[in-house]
């Protein structure tokens, strides 16, 4: 098969030289530069059946032009591949199963394309290995999952190969890593080959081949919320996330999931967070991509640092000009990285918030729904305590000692706890409740034949849960029978909400386990827009001095 | 479209008061009209565009009747799909403005 002299311990280097050999023979390759027409060629030539190959797509940023050369292979030739990725997003990324190109999959989340994963598993066409969060994908990248051929994306390249990645920086120099050092093989593509970087985020030695694509990769403007669309339900429970968790526990450093709910409480800190006197004294550091309703608290001197997992369409020129605030290389623009992101969101932040479709009386909660497989990405990776931990913070330490108190033996060892929470309506578009007595993720369990039900964050990870009728507080229940009361008596008119015990509920509220908006001096009545930073696109347009330019589907001007 | 009728008995009678209106008829939102009535008790009929939720509106308008014990009124609710949560803030809204009529 190779010509190469064997030996037992460079058998990768082996293959891989043989491989770049049939590679560079082929008409369209100079050297790492490969035309375009000739992609598919290229990946016949470096993939072999039953490779394990990383497709770069997160939920942000696109090997897009790669995916469709990857489908675009000649069956007999390459496959039964182990796709190893993020995200699931794109068509291409689930017709390559569908043509018998590749057969195994191990992923992150597959929002988009959940429903058809589901069809496609039902139909035996592909195995799943798992399905991660983030950091652990990655990490076993660098163990039992080390790619052989990894497709990524740049936004350029130079003619040797060295790779600017940008702002949307993300997934990549995790990947890159894994395959380069590991005698793996990166093929890249560009949106455009240059003479001169703005700066190298890769360098050239970890990347084999760079092919210029038609068209510029897809990048998708996930995070960003049109303040409009707020309601005043979310005004107010991001005023009682403000005084009733933040300032509470003096919460420095957090990350923030996507949604209305979060973007309401960013919205919230220069006009109501201000009023209570929290500037300087909460939310200074953030592991955040660059969200567009964060900028009037930027603006307003709230913010000293933000890093960022991928970055956000439209937010490029307003982060160049915030350097002090964001992570940027020496030609200015935004350096993301989504491992060491996570890896900060995880270790380094005291308090994480996000949004569930579902959670169930043990405080179970999974965005996962019936005939759906879809995963959760990077938020059980927020949303779970930081075991490994160690440095204190007044945060951190007052929600240990609430979880702890009175505790004996090892669970009474002191340390502190990640505040998880979870902000939640009670009730969902359409009169959906998210409290149920049963999570659909049991009956997916079953049905997709998964080792264990899809929970996105766990109960026992969870320390708070928002709604609009109050705050539960679930540190400090003592025993199950506490912390599911606590859960029904902020589950509302929810069928789960109205099977509370009044008695015990009344219990939980006199000990402030449970806080309504009256305990915590808020009147609803209050919960208005006008409290809003900025009420629409063009406010945050304003607010950013113009720098902040929205993409044309959320500009109605 | 649904038309449900409730009436909650006991409370202590408001004070003469103008019909006051608040909210807007809008997706995910209610208009909620409320008017002096000779009865001793709270009359309230809603106009919902969701059909079966009849026990949820039963228990967040008896919540409300709880929360604020007053009698002498009669409520009209024309609803496009509001979530409990915003019902309860319109009422209130709407109980806070004629309080500060009085």
């Amino acid at each position: 098969m190779t010509a190469v002299a064997e030996s037992p311990w460079t058998r990768q280097r082996d293959d891989r030289a043989a491989r770049l050999a049939r590679a560079g023979s082929l008409a369209g390759v100079r050297g790492k530069l490969v035309d375009a027409d000739a992609t598919i060629s290229l990946l016949e030539a470096l993939i072999e059946p039953g490779d394990r190959v990383c497709l770069e797509g997160d939920n942000q940023k696109q090997a897009d032009f790669l995916a469709r050369a990857l489908a675009g292979v000649t069956p007999g030739r390459v496959h039964d591949l182990h796709m190893v990725q993020s995200v699931l997003s794109l068509p291409e990324h689930l017709d390559i199963f569908e043509s018998g190109i590749a057969s195994r999959l191990d992923f992150s989340f597959s929002g988009p394309q959940s429903l058809r994963l589901a069809q496609l598993l039902g139909q035996g066409k592909l195995r799943i290995g798992a399905i991660h969060t983030y950091l652990e994908l990655f990490g076993r990248y660098f163990v039992d999952l080390t790619p052989k051929v990894a497709l990524v994306a740049a936004q350029m390249a130079d003619r040797q190969g060295n790779l600017y990645t940008g702002p949307n920086t993300e997934d990549t120099p995790a990947i890159v890593e894994a395959t380069a050092f590991k005698s793996g093989i990166v093929v890249a593509q560009v949106d455009r080959i240059v003479d001169a970087l703005p700066r190298v985020d890769i360098p050239s030695d970890w990347v084999d081949f760079v092919v210029e694509a038609p068209e510029p990769a897809f990048i998708e403007p996930l995070f960003t919320r049109d303040p409009a669309q707020i309601s005043e339900i979310q005004v107010l429970m991001a005023m009682m996330a403000i005084k009733g968790i933040y300032a509470e526990y003096g919460v420095q450093s957090l990350n923030h999931g996507i949604g209305f709910d979060t973007a309401a409480i960013e919205l919230l800190l220069p006009t109501y967070g201000e009023r209570l006197g929290l500037k300087g004294r909460i939310c200074r550091h953030w592991a955040l991509n660059p969200h567009p309703a964060l900028i009037p608290a930027i603006e307003a001197g709230w913010v000293e640092s933000v890093h960022s997992f991928g970055s956000e369409l439209g937010m490029e020129d307003y982060v160049r000009a915030r350097p002090d605030v964001f992570f940027t290389g020496p030609d200015g623009s935004l350096r993301s990285n989504r491992a060491f992101c996570q890896a900060a969101g995880h270790y380094a932040c005291d308090l994480f918030i996000g949004s569930t479709l579902q959670m169930d009386m043990a405080g179970n909660s999974s965005t996962a729904t019936l005939g759906r497989i879809a995963g959760f990405g990077g938020a059980p990776n927020m949303g779970s305590d930081a075991r490994g931990r160690r440095h204190a913070s007044e945060a951190w330490l007052r929600a240990g000692r609430e979880a702890r108190g009175g505790l004996p033996g090892a669970r009474g060892t002191p340390r502190g706890q990640k505040l998880v929470v979870q902000m939640v309506e009670t009730f969902r578009e359409h009169m959906q409740p998210a409290f149920v007595e049963t999570l659909d993720a049991w009956k997916l369990a079953e049905q997709a034949g998964m080792p264990l039900p899809p929970v996105m964050i766990y109960g026992d990870d969870v320390t708070h849960v928002l709604t609009e009728e109050g705050i539960a507080n679930l540190l400090l229940c003592r025993d199950d029978e506490e912390r599911e009361q606590a859960i029904r008596g902020v589950a509302g008119f929810t069928p789960a909400g109205r099977a509370r015990d009044r008695a015990m509920v009344d219990k939980l509220r006199a000990r402030g386990v449970i806080r309504r908006p009256a305990d915590l001096g808020i009147d609803p009545r209050d919960a208005t827009r006008n409290l809003l930073a900025a009420r629409s696109m063009r406010d945050l347009v304003r607010a950013s001095g113009g720098l902040y330019r929205p993409p044309r589907r959320f500009r109605n001007w | 479209m649904e038309s449900l009728n409730f009436a909650f008995d006991g409370g202590r009678p408001l004070a003469s008061f103008a019909p006051t209106l608040v909210g807007v008829v809008a997706s995910g939102n209610l208009e909620v009209l409320v008017e002096p009535s000779a009865d001793t008790g709270c009359r309230i009929t809603v106009d919902t565009s969701a059909r079966g939720f009849a026990p949820v509106w039963e228990a967040v308008l008896r919540d409300f009747h709880e929360r604020h014990g007053v009698a002498g009124l009669a409520v009209a609710i024309h609803d496009m799909g509001a979530t409990p949560a915003v019902v309860s803030l319109r009422l209130d809204q709407a109980i806070a403005a004629i309080a500060g009529d009085a």
